[in-house]
């Protein structure tokens, strides 16, 4: 992840308190998910950002989850969303995302 | 209640999957407030 | 009459250690983890100049083997080099990094870069067997300095250190003690940029039997800036570039738009030509430095050697309408606009939408040439296979629209798409890459029309949230089809005299 976004997203845990913060991705690719997911539970796994070795724990989603879908109108979601879904490798990407949030997700 | 619920969120976009902007839409229709938005570029 | 493209030129040139020390990914990691395992890696992880030569996408993008053959060979490529490959290709080369390294001083004109007196001498006579480097460019070559002077240089005064095989060879000065948009490493990445950009035009001109005077502007469209403390990026590389390929009659600026910077500059030059502005147009790029190894360490990771080892550069002809050349479609033009939307269905719709000007279906395209990313490269980043990405796009809104099967999906992207093989450098995959091919497959009537769609992410710059991208079509000349379509009416007026001797003789027995 993106050293400036890492940055970001240990100050919003700070001041917001990590349980109140929910990171939301949208990752092309189910390992590229994964490692964005892995990098706000458990820190930064290419040890490069202010995330190294700092675990936040945060919940964690890729947009295309179903936990998150259901919450979005049905027609905004289709209207920015849904081409794409048909595009990714949604279950991919959730056996990614799962994984690593049974693993690490402190906050669910 | 939800997941989303007064929640803090953190959006971490990407322009060859869903680009930042595109999930904040999506967001606006529940009830969390989203905080920051980024999109990530690999190429 | 709409514009044509006259020629293309593509060139790489290998960078190994200029991956090391210039890509930011490297950059970075020397200032956050200076001990990590993957800067101690990424030596022995490079490639040598022959399997850059060998490698086949890279074959594709200097025009030696079409996207068609490529898409044979399954990935992955890194580990199957093509057999006879050669650094020359039909639309260009691939340059070894010590010859560029001259280049880059051939290109200077501040003398800031300096270069070691053996290193000089001992590459300087591979560059004189180049064909397309004459005396004048030889001669812009000095004679060197001693390795002392140089490391002074890069130790007490901030210039920007040239290594090749690890070794110290020269460096670039900076141009101004306290401007830092002068700075031996802007001047390093801006004189990088230059030199490749002149390599593709000294290409163009060579494989394309152009007369250098006729050329009356250039349409600089990297992304990379140049200009001093009050005006950074004020320009004008367009000019520095035509001056050291020698066109005397051109002038130029620079068109910046990130990824979609070269579509948009095609979209420019090719109504500069149509309103008669002028007659002949070069859109042309160099490449950048600071995307070398920009995906390194994912590469390692998955055992693959370093694949983003070398900087891109092209240009393209565009001149007025000869009867022959594939026309450029100025009333087909594709807009992503401000009030458009960042959701990529929106995006995609927007730079497609264009063919309802003409009543066209999406089908009705034969080649769509997207962002060509080498997959290869992009996969193991986690970022996917982005063309292939663009291609399902295109094929969900062609289902969308009513004008195709849901299942023919596959089937589309094997027709109207092609596998990616262009290298990460930001606006070189952007669409272009394929003009070379495009041109060739018209003019042979392999296809009859092409879509190029260029997409830029702004959001880069923060300056806006927005994204961008625009898209034009390219089709087989109307002069020829006329010619074809007057055959044809010579055909039919045969047939109706015919018919109406039969129905004369006809009645006459009767």
């Amino acid at each position: 992840m993106d050293l400036e976004n890492q940055k970001r997203v240990k100050e919003f845990a700070e001041k917001y308190g990590p349980e109140n913060v929910v990171v939301i991705l949208g990752a092309a690719e189910g390992e590229a998910a994964g490692l964005a997911a892995e990098t706000v539970t458990n820190g930064d796994p290419t040890f490069a950002g202010p995330l190294t070795g700092v675990q936040l724990g945060l919940s964690v989603f890729h947009i295309c989850e179903p936990e998150i879908k259901e919450l979005i109108d049905e027609s905004v979601y289709d209207e920015q969303v849904g081409m794409m879904e048909m595009v990714l490798d949604v279950d991919d990407i959730i056996s990614e995302m799962s994984a690593i949030r049974e693993d690490y997700c402190k906050y669910l | 209640m939800s997941l989303l619920t007064d929640k803090k969120v953190i959006i971490i976009g990407d322009r060859d999957g869903i680009p930042g902007q595109a999930i904040e839409e999506c967001l606006k229709t529940t009830d969390c407030e989203v905080v920051f938005s980024s999109t990530e570029c690999f190429v | 009459m709409n514009s044509v493209i006259l020629g293309a030129s593509y060139i790489m040139v290998h960078a190994p250690d200029m991956v090391i020390h210039n890509g930011s990914t490297q950059t970075t990691e020397r200032t956050v983890n200076p001990n990590s395992e993957y800067l101690k890696e990424i030596k022995n992880n490079l490639r040598t100049f022959d399997q850059v030569v060998g490698y086949l996408p890279n074959q594709v993008y200097i025009g030696n083997i079409t996207p068609d053959e490529l898409a044979k060979h399954e990935m992955p490529w890194f580990d199957k080099p093509m057999e006879g490959a050669t650094r020359e290709g039909r639309f260009g080369e691939i340059m070894p990094q010590d010859e560029f390294i001259l280049l880059m001083q051939i290109c200077d004109v501040f003398d800031l870069v300096k270069l070691e007196k053996e290193f000089v001498t001992a590459t300087k006579a591979k560059l004189m067997n180049h064909p397309l480097f004459d005396d004048g460019l030889l001669g812009r070559i000095k004679e060197g300095e001693e390795l002392d002077t140089i490391k002074r240089f890069v130790e007490k005064e901030h210039a920007e250190a040239i290594y090749n095989n690890g070794v110290l060879v020269g460096c670039v000065k900076r141009a101004h003690d306290i401007d830092i948009n002068l700075s031996g490493h802007v001047m390093f990445e801006n004189l990088v940029s230059k030199a490749s950009n002149v390599l593709a035009l000294l290409n163009l001109v060579s494989k394309n039997n152009i007369n250098k005077e006729e050329i009356e502007y250039i349409i600089e469209c990297s992304e990379e800036a140049c200009g001093d403390v009050n005006q950074r990026g004020g320009g004008n590389f367009a000019k520095a570039c035509a001056e050291v390929a020698g066109f005397v009659n051109a002038t130029g600026a620079d068109t910046r738009g990130f990824c979609a910077a070269p579509t948009h500059a095609i979209i420019e030059a090719a109504a500069l030509v149509k309103a008669g502005v002028y007659k002949k147009v070069i859109v042309s790029a160099g490449g950048s430095t600071a995307k070398l190894g920009m995906n390194g360490k994912d590469h390692l990771k998955k055992g693959y050697p370093i694949l983003e080892d070398t900087i891109g550069g092209f240009a393209v002809l565009i001149g007025e309408n000869d009867g022959v050349n594939p026309e450029i479609n100025l009333d087909l033009v594709g807009r992503h606009t401000v009030g458009t939307g960042s959701s990529p269905q929106a995006v995609i719709t927007s730079l497609v939408s264009s063919l309802d000007k003409a009543g066209m279906k999406i089908t009705d395209v034969d080649k769509y040439s997207v962002e060509m990313q080498n997959p290869e490269v992009t996969k193991p980043a986690g970022a996917g296979d982005v063309p292939m990405a663009n291609y399902k796009m295109i094929a969900a809104l062609a289902v969308k629209r009513g004008e195709m099967d849901k299942k023919d999906l596959e089937e589309f992207t094997k027709k109207h798409g092609m596998t990616g093989w262009a290298p990460t450098q930001g606006h070189i995959p952007s669409g272009i890459p394929y003009l070379g091919f495009c041109r060739e497959d018209i003019l042979s009537g392999k296809i009859k029309n092409a879509m190029i769609i260029g997409k830029g992410s702004l959001f880069l710059g923060r300056m806006t949230n927005l994204f961008d991208g625009v898209s034009f079509i390219i089709e087989a000349n109307k002069g020829r089809q006329e010619e074809k379509s007057a055959i044809s009416e010579e055909e039919v007026k045969t047939l109706i005299a015919k018919a109406l001797k039969d129905f004369a003789s006809n009645l006459l027995n009767e």
